[in-house]
């Protein structure tokens, strides 16, 4: 095991930017998922700290010694590529074998291992198989055991739960994270899906445009975004856009919305929070006391254009001036909101997040 | 229902002619290569004279050896020059690339006549002149697009993150390829030999225009044969390339086949 640290990388295709200055920490042991959408660079970066492509500029460490110069065949990671790439003419038994039996394992060792690992994915039995035998979700587990075997330093994954379908997806995740803390191994996860990287990382880094945008724990990107990149890409979020004065955010039709904490002041004098949209509360305008009501300092009138019912929660986008907002209600029985009711959004001033 | 019923018997009486058109005449020479008579004659007086006056026939038997030596010659020179163009042209970029690509295809659509005819004039010119050493010449240079087409279409299929994943798992470059692009490829590798080895072994209209007198293959060697006055010698030496042509095309057919699962 160990920690894998990415100093100053960049990379250019030509004129084209595919990594800027990106430097990150990769804890030993830890869960990190690199999200970002496509053409952000993060599958470049895997990539980079993989062997397969160079930086122009900047370091790789993996266990504390530069990786540059060395090749990926000497480097110790264990990959999943996006589509498994398990060898065709090969069982699932020698799939997994093949790294082993390259650094000349012993047989009685390497059958040991091999064994170990199919049934630590929940594939004893199978090794007989040929990968096109397999269901999606089995050989996502064969590449894993693959990957895994050789017991390398670092775990990378590529994208490995895209091809999966829905209800498999969400058994695979758990079923990976499981693996994941049983093996102890770094591991390095490629994502374009926030929920993804929500639910498995212990550290989340956004990349946009071959930049790190921001990183961290997951609840502490969600919570603090800095800039409304992050914000909207990492969950859903309502973004007000107007003046910083005197600390309050001033929108454009004149209300005053109290945020979290001071507004950077800019130049233009320009200001914008984000706001979830399950932060915020809604009441009819016409119930009885609605305009009293509490629910949060900051209060704006809109109309209900459209409501989705989504069983668990129910969603409202909103006709509001200023553009269209949405709030994430949780169904407690409560009657819904008709579409086209005028309502009254609440929100506390801890819930406006201040964005760079 | 009977108007389906008409049209299938048709389908069938159909498929039924192109088959008897295709092998009627050959089996027919087959036939006859065991029959006694010279002059055809029926009922059949099964005898294997004309095979044992094969035997003696000093001509064709050299013509046919020189023919197995050019072939083999030409399908191990094809399949490695082959299958390194097509390694190359899979792996990397370079300028040109398409133009070379389809300048493959045209010596397989030129009549072999024209082919035949350029380069005699060109080995004339060159100093190479006739013989089996030209024959050689002509027949690689045939049968080597034939190769890297054959081997192109498999590598296509074949996915390079595979070789990517071989290296992640420590494998050095050359054990990377020699256990997962070679073993994939195999089946194209072979199915193209065998190309290279029916083009040469069937040619006949190049082979005719390199040959030099005592220098030449059988095919040409049967035409001459045959210009001086049929025998049924030639039946039965047809009767054994047919048999040899058509194994080579079942081995191609089967190995074509062959890894055709993913």
């Amino acid at each position: 095991m160990a920690e894998v640290t990415v100093r100053g990388v960049s990379r250019f295709y030509g004129s084209h930017v595919a990594l800027q200055d990106v430097s990150i920490d990769f804890p030993d042991g830890g869960f990190y998922g690199l999200l970002g959408p496509s053409g952000s660079g993060k599958t470049t970066l895997l990539r980079i700290i993989a062997g397969f492509d160079s930086p122009d500029d900047g370091s790789i460490t993996i266990g504390g010694a530069d990786v540059v110069a060395t090749p990926v065949q000497d480097r110790r990671i264990g990959m999943v590529f996006q589509n498994y790439a398990l060898f065709p003419n090969m069982s699932v038994a020698d799939n997994v074998a093949f790294g082993l039996s390259v650094r000349g394992t012993p047989k009685a060792e390497m059958s040991q291992r091999v064994s170990d690992a199919l049934d630590l994915v929940q594939l004893g039995g199978l090794g007989g198989r040929r990968p096109h035998q397999l269901s999606g979700g089995q050989r996502q587990r064969v590449a894993l055991a693959r990957a895994i075997v050789t017991r390398p330093r670092v775990l990378l994954l590529d994208e490995p739960l895209s091809a999966l379908d829905k209800a498999l997806r969400v058994g695979m995740q758990v079923e990976l994270k499981r693996i994941q803390r049983e093996v102890g191994i770094t591991t390095i996860f490629v994502t374009h899906d926030q929920e993804e990287a929500l639910t498995m990382s212990d550290r989340i880094g956004i990349l946009r445009d071959g930049r790190l945008e921001q990183e961290g724990p997951p609840a502490e990107l969600y919570d603090n975004p800095v800039s409304e990149f992050a914000a909207t890409f990492l969950g859903d979020a309502n973004i007000f856009r107007g003046r910083s004065a005197n600390g309050f955010l001033l929108l454009e039709d004149g209300t005053r919305l109290r945020c979290r904490s001071a507004l950077p002041a800019t130049a233009e004098g320009t200001a914008a929070c984000a706001v979830r949209p399950e932060r915020i509360s809604l009441r009819p305008l016409d119930a009885p006391g609605a305009s009293e009501t509490a629910g949060g300092e900051n209060r704006l009138a809109a109309r209900v254009a459209k409501r989705i019912f989504a069983g668990n929660s129910i969603s409202y986008l909103l006709d509001w001036p200023g553009g269209p907002l949405k709030v994430f209600a949780q169904n407690t029985g409560s009657p819904p909101i008709e579409e086209g009711a005028a309502v009254i959004l609440a929100w506390t001033a801890e819930s406006t997040l201040p964005l760079g | 229902m009977t108007l389906t019923r008409i049209l299938h018997g048709l389908g069938r009486a159909y498929v039924g002619l192109v088959l008897a058109f295709l092998y009627l005449p050959i089996l027919i020479m087959a036939v006859m290569s065991f029959n006694a008579s010279p002059f055809y004659q029926l009922p059949i007086d099964w005898s294997t004279d004309w095979f044992s006056a094969l035997a003696g026939n000093r001509s064709l038997i050299s013509a046919a050896w020189n023919s197995l030596y050019i072939a083999a010659i030409t399908t191990a020179i094809a399949t490695t020059l082959g299958t390194a163009a097509a390694l190359a042209l899979h792996r990397y970029q370079f300028r040109g690339k398409k133009l070379l690509q389809a300048l493959l295809f045209p010596p397989i659509a030129i009549p072999w006549l024209i082919t035949g005819t350029a380069m005699l004039i060109f080995f004339f010119a060159v100093g190479i002149g006739r013989g089996l050493h030209a024959i050689l010449l002509g027949h690689v240079a045939l049968a080597l697009p034939y190769v890297i087409v054959v081997v192109s279409a498999r590598l296509r299929t074949f996915a390079p993150e595979l070789e990517e994943a071989a290296l992640s798992l420590g494998a050095s470059q050359w054990q990377a390829t020699r256990r997962v692009p070679l073993p994939w490829i195999a089946p194209g590798v072979i199915a193209g030999a065998l190309f290279a080895f029916a083009v040469s072994f069937d040619q006949f209209v190049v082979s005719y225009f390199l040959s030099a007198p005592g220098q030449t293959t059988l095919p040409v060697q049967i035409y001459a044969a045959i210009r001086k006055g049929f025998t049924p010698e030639i039946n039965a030496v047809s009767t054994i390339i047919i048999v040899l042509s058509m194994t080579l095309m079942l081995l191609t057919a089967r190995f074509f086949r062959f890894g055709g699962e993913k």
